[in-house]
């Protein structure tokens, strides 16, 4: 490693750890309606999207109301997008005269949008229209990251009150995330990328000819506004196929920081911002102690192993250091297994090189990063309430052995609370092994894959494990675009969004209705090393013993067979 | 009419045989009787166990050529042992628990007595005929039929039977002694007893319900964590059904018993099949306390406890008033003001009489006068003064204002060091007594409640386990808080009504505070009822009884303190095994996946740490191993973790090494070791 890949690392956390205690504690304002400096100039915004939509945002909702709402809004927007998509090639704004997608592909990416997970089953600019990138996905891109944000909220209210019936209001809590959340943040990065010569145009694809003569039609559009969200929002559908690799989508050494490292900003704010809800900051620090801790287990390993050069390749007339195939020299190899590691920690899936050459080690780091349930900082809200389960099932696990039925924060938890957390946890079981044996015993599906044995298999486990941790980052190599892949693969995303949104939701009811035990000396202690090692052990144990024989089966026999 | 009277001098009964060496053999028994699946279905993880076993049984008959059949029968075989030896850990504990309770159900067979009918006369009718409301005659000599409340009479009760307390009690109609339970000896007069249970409700059989596996209701921590076992059992279904796909993508297969034995060494059978176990020994332990558990729920809550409210009288202080110190008037040995206050005492009957003398007698070595020698003056209401006329002397004490009436003196006229020695004593709490011989004033004898050894220290351990204890006292704020003070206690309830108790522990539990608490009077009853944990005393009234949740038959309101322990250790030793079992998991992924996968990937062999010998014998150490464990495990799951007096993260810290660190370690030498002893006794 050189001297600018130290300077990128130590970059990449002062920018995404230094702001989050404020912007934590700002999450925790706006989202509890109280005043900020930008109360003046977004406050009669709000209220009037109150009027216009008729929401009163002082009543509130129980958890089944606050569900519902959820459930009706993404629905609708589901429908919208679907409907878009199918129909483009007859809706304005489509300069390239795009015909309307495939059924399943439209089907695929419109749960891959609604769910936060940007599972692309297609290229961008050779099947999607502007309108369709604008009305139906960038208006996805925003709402999707702020229904992770509402279910948080929802579920740190669960745990902050006592004795309630309610949880706030869905209608608000959206209103305040896009609002205020997402917005001015959205509005900063893509003035700075920009800068950085991001296009941001309705024109149409610019025709040019080359030295060689031949004619080159270079694609354009209103890139910027959506890399902005699509990075924040830890969406990850790039405007172009492939992503954030593209000149265009991330132009510069600057560009690439900002956007890697707005990929976890949000997501560790919202550790503190559920510190102030439940007025114990030292909960959010061991949790990011814990995530931090995972991060860079998983980053150490995986630029370890991105540094082997390949033994294949072990020739001594062959001079070779890390092995490049499959990442931008722009970026080199630091600054990709960064993003690698950022991007599938958080559930962002955006990508700046291809994680199918990666090292069978680093792309096994991706996939566990993954497969863990994307809590190390993982997505907007969604890292942070996968993560609390987590802590959830650690103090269940490890609590009664204090003597006293299990509490976290003086909420008890009983059978009610341990069956939606078992629910959870076939999540990610159910997903990724069930659908991906389903995926692996058709001759047909199994054929999508573009090499044979243990890398073929990775592939495989890599796509459903990133459609079911609505992470969305792809392996290549498999050939996606097929009917079943796409019903499956949105089938995934769906288990993997809603088998969470809905039992958090349910818990978060359930814990407010509980009387708060006051927390004391002989309280299970949450917070310290002792609590953060546990986390950890939890995490990798939970993870380890669910995935470990499928690992063991992809990257590991990979790993070995290559003779590394 | 109770007909087979047996022998008065054989009722302690038989003593209760618990011992491993009696229980053992009808414990096998039970083992292989609890393998019918309608009992399993209580314990899934092990129901789930025993189907896999009945379906490698079947594949031993189905050859495979990857597997020897050899190896394939082990492996069922010890599948089989894994729930019998689940089975036998549960029906050890029940078995203890059973040969208590029916030591104390001995008595009770074919017992017949009278109840009286409508026209008012009596019938004779069986024990197990009498409902709720029934009104029964008991004569001396006679057992109670079933637990009830005293109408009418007064009589001596022998309770030797459920409480181990040979010496009789008094049990009469009204007041807090009128409660009285089913198997019990009336030792004199007669009785008409109210039934207040019908058959099968009655505090022993409650108690027996609490230690059989089959009629036991789960506690709530114990449902939640099933619910986690039966989510983990799933999630590793899925794992290894989801295998053999995936191994005929890579291009092999696995053998399906292979499969079947990762199944079970994943899955927590050690504490899935233990958890039973410690259920029924927790309850267990209970009973051998002497406490009866009205449901395994009120146990549990105990060990969630924040705040013990306790009676000052009886549990922190004894009962009386004892003496504590004298002093002497201006003027008078220390001898002769003892000589005074012991000749004074003598005839005194009462507790502090009795403390009185007991005080000076370790103090002094007096010459007492013969008991015919004295007269003796007996307190009287008049008066208020009692003593002895001996030799012409006359030896008095009693309140101050009486002894100075008695020598004609005033108050103010009392000597000044006397007089600052009486205010001191009535401010610290205690109470003076003055003492005089003749009209000479020998000094003042200080009475006080005294705290019981031991409980500050008791208190001390219960504080660090973040426990407060409240004491209720009916004493005026002073004095409470002087005992309160003296015996380490949190907080007071002085001056206590039982609104005020009542209200007291609702608002502890607005504040999200657990309160447990014991009482035996009539109007205990609502704070009992109210408490999470209320603990009646038995000797106490039927309201309490029923209001409470654990009924104490020793009638000891410190057994408070050892439920507490009891309810903490149970908790402790489900979460220890949880724990163990879970990290047990990964030495077993490194025996049996390179074995699963040593045809299709050999490179996978490094991940063979234990460089276990072959896959088969890989495979059978793991499933070994996963059967013994159990075993290995019974004795800590009947007796229970300590818990010692830490704080949480103290305690967390040292299980978690134990149970957590140990649990990743230890299969790892023990599958090791297995497998040496295989190979080397040329099973695989």
């Amino acid at each position: 490693m050189h001297s600018y890949d130290y300077a990128l690392l130590l970059a990449f956390f002062a920018i995404v750890l230094l702001p989050a205690p404020w912007l934590g504690r700002f999450y925790y304002k706006v989202m509890e309606g109280q005043r900020t400096w930008l109360t003046p100039i977004l406050g009669p915004v709000e209220r009037g999207c109150y009027r216009i939509a008729g929401v009163d945002p002082g009543t509130e909702q129980s958890w089944q109301t606050y569900t519902l709402a959820l459930l009706a809004f993404n629905l609708s927007g589901f429908l919208l997008v679907f409907g878009v998509l199918l129909l483009q090639g007859y809706l304005p704004l489509n300069p390239q005269h795009l015909p309307g997608q495939e059924w399943s592909l439209a089907f695929n990416t419109a749960v891959s949008f609604m769910t936060n997970t940007n599972w692309q089953s297609y290229s961008g600019e050779a099947s999607v229209s502007y309108l369709s990138q604008m009305l139906g996905l960038t208006v996805q891109n925003f709402v999707s990251a702020a229904t992770g944000l509402a279910v948080l909220v929802a579920l740190c209210r669960g745990i902050a009150r006592r004795s309630a019936s309610t949880l706030g209001n869905f209608w608000v809590d959206m209103t305040r995330a896009t609002l205020y959340g997402l917005l001015p943040l959205c509005l900063v990065l893509a003035l700075l990328l920009v800068w950085q010569g991001v296009p941001q145009t309705l024109s149409d694809y610019v025709k040019a000819v080359t030295l060689q003569g031949v004619e080159q039609v270079i694609p354009l559009g209103p890139a910027a506004s959506q890399i902005a969200i699509k990075q924040l929002g830890t969406n990850g559908g790039g405007f172009f196929g492939v992503n954030s690799a593209h000149p265009f989508e991330n132009p510069s050494a600057w560009s690439n920081l900002f956007e890697v490292s707005s990929i976890i900003l949000i997501p560790v704010a919202l550790v503190f911002t559920f510190g102030h809800y439940v007025k114990d900051l030292r909960q959010s620090r061991a949790i990011i102690a814990c995530m931090l801790a995972l991060f860079l287990i998983g980053g150490a390993t995986a630029l370890w192993s991105e540094y082997q050069a390949n033994p294949a390749l072990s020739n001594p007339q062959v001079e070779q250091a890390a092995p490049l195939e499959g990442k931008e020299s722009r970026f080199g190899t630091t600054g990709s297994v960064l993003w690698t590691v950022t991007t599938t920690a958080a559930s962002n899936g955006s990508v700046n090189n291809m994680h199918d050459s990666l090292n069978p080690i680093s792309s096994m780091v991706a996939m566990v990063n993954m497969m863990v349930g994307e809590v190390i900082f993982g997505g907007v809200g969604a890292g942070l309430y996968g993560m609390l389960l987590n802590v959830l099932i650690a103090v269940f696990l490890a609590g009664l052995m204090i003597g006293r039925t299990p509490e976290y924060l003086g909420k008890k938890l009983q059978a009610r609370e341990v069956q939606l957390l078992v629910a959870t946890l076939l999540v990610m079981p159910l997903g990724v092994l069930v659908l991906g044996a389903l995926a692996t015993s058709l001759p047909g599906p199994a054929g999508a894959v573009s090499n044979p044995g243990a890398h073929g298999f990775s592939q495989l486990l890599y796509a459903y494990t990133s459609a079911s941790a609505n992470n969305g980052s792809a392996f290549a190599g498999l050939g996606a675009n097929t009917t079943f892949h796409n019903v499956m693969l949105g089938l995934g995303m769906l288990i993997g969004r809603f088998g969470y949104i809905l039992p958090v939701l349910a818990l978060a009811g359930s814990l407010a209705l509980k009387k708060t035990a006051p927390v004391g000396q002989n309280s299970f202690p949450t917070h310290g090393p002792l609590f953060v090692t546990l986390l950890l052990v939890t995490i990798l144990l939970i993870g380890g013993l669910t995935f470990l024989p499928a690992l063991a089966l992809g990257p590991v026999a990979e790993h070995l067979s290559l003779g590394f | 009419m109770n007909m087979p009277i047996p022998d008065v001098n054989a009722v302690p009964a038989e003593q209760a045989r618990t011992t491993f060496a009696a229980l053992w053999r009808p414990a096998l028994v039970q083992a292989f009787v609890k393998l019918d699946p309608r009992q399993l279905k209580r314990a899934p993880v092990m129901l789930v166990v025993e189907l896999t076993a009945v379906f490698t049984t079947v594949l031993c008959l189905l050859p495979d050529s990857a597997v020897p059949t050899s190896v394939a029968l082990q492996i069922a075989l010890w599948l089989w042992f894994t729930v019998l030896f689940a089975n036998f850990a549960e029906a050890l504990a029940e078995g203890r628990g059973k040969a208590r309770a029916d030591s104390l159900k001995a008595g009770s067979q074919g017992l017949s007595c009278r109840r009286r009918n409508a026209t008012g006369n009596y019938d004779v009718v069986p024990a197990t005929a009498l409902r709720k409301g029934d009104v029964v005659k008991v004569l001396a000599g006679e057992m109670i039929p079933g637990d009830g409340e005293v109408l009418e009479g007064i009589a001596a009760v022998n309770e030797a039977a459920i409480t181990g307390e040979s010496a009789p009690v008094i049990r009469e109609s009204g007041g807090d002694r009128s409660a009285v339970t089913g198997n019990t000896r009336l030792v004199s007069d007669w009785l008409l007893i109210k039934i207040t249970s019908n058959p099968g409700e009655s505090t022993l059989d409650r108690m027996i319900a609490l230690v059989e596996g089959a009629k036991r209701q789960k506690t709530p921590n114990e449902i939640a964590l099933d619910i986690l076992l039966i989510g983990l059992t799933l999630i590793f279904l899925v794992v290894v059904v989801t295998l053999q796909p995936f191994a005929y993508f890579a291009g092999g297969a696995i053998p399906l018993v292979f499969l079947v034995a990762l199944l079970v060494t994943l899955i927590p059978t050690t504490i899935g099949g233990l958890l039973s176990a410690i259920g029924i020994a927790g309850m267990d332990r209970l009973v051998r306390l002497n406490v009866i558990a009205r449901s395994g729920r009120a146990v549990e809550a105990a060990g969630d406890v924040h705040v013990l409210m306790l009676d000052k009288t009886g549990t922190i202080t004894f009962g009386n008033r004892r003496c504590s110190a004298l002093h002497a008037a201006p003027g008078v040995s220390a001898r002769e003001l003892g000589e005074g206050a012991l000749f004074a005492s003598l005839a005194d009957d009462t507790a502090e009489g009795k403390s009185i003398v007991e005080y000076l007698r370790q103090l002094h070595d007096f010459s007492e006068p013969q008991a015919s020698a004295l007269t003796v003056v007996p307190f009287t209401a008049e008066t208020r003064l009692s003593g002895i006329d001996y030799q012409q002397r006359r030896y008095r004490k009693g309140a101050v204002d009486s002894v100075l009436a008695f020598v004609g003196m005033q108050r103010l006229d009392m000597p000044t060091a006397l007089t600052k020695e009486v205010d001191r004593i009535a401010q610290s709490g205690g109470t003076p007594l003055l003492v005089c011989m003749d009209k000479r004033l020998l000094g003042v004898i200080h009475l006080k409640d005294v705290v019981k050894p031991g409980i500050r220290e008791r208190f001390a351990e219960l504080r660090q386990l973040g426990i407060r204890t409240v004491m209720v006292t009916g004493d005026n704020p002073l004095t409470a808080a002087a005992i309160a003070a003296e015996a380490g206690v949190d907080d007071v309830l002085a001056e206590a009504t039982p609104e005020k108790k009542l209200a007291r522990i609702r608002q502890e539990q607005n504040d999200g505070r657990l309160v447990a608490m014991c009482g035996d009077g009539a109007n205990d009853a609502p704070a009992l009822a109210q408490a999470d944990v209320g603990m009646a005393m038995n000797d106490g009234t039927q309201a309490a009884r029923e209001a409470a949740n654990m009924v104490d038959l020793d009638s000891d309101p410190t057994k408070l303190l050892d439920v507490v322990q009891v309810g903490k250790e149970l908790l402790v030793t489900r979460g220890a095994l949880t724990t163990f079992s879970i990290a047990n998991d990964v030495a077993k992924y490194f025996a049996i996946l390179p074995a699963l996968f040593a045809v299709i990937y050999p490179q996978l062999g490094v991940l063979n740490l234990m460089q276990l010998a072959s896959p088969q014998s890989a495979i059978l150490s793991a499933i070994v191993f996963n059967a013994l464990i159990i075993v290995v495990l019974i004795p800590l799951a009947l007796r229970g973790v300590r818990v010692k007096a830490a704080s949480a993260a103290h305690l967390l810290r040292r299980n978690l090494l134990i149970y957590g660190v140990g649990g990743l370690v230890v299969p790892f030498a023990g599958i090791k070791l297995i497998d040496l002893l295989l190979n080397a006794l040329h099973l695989v």
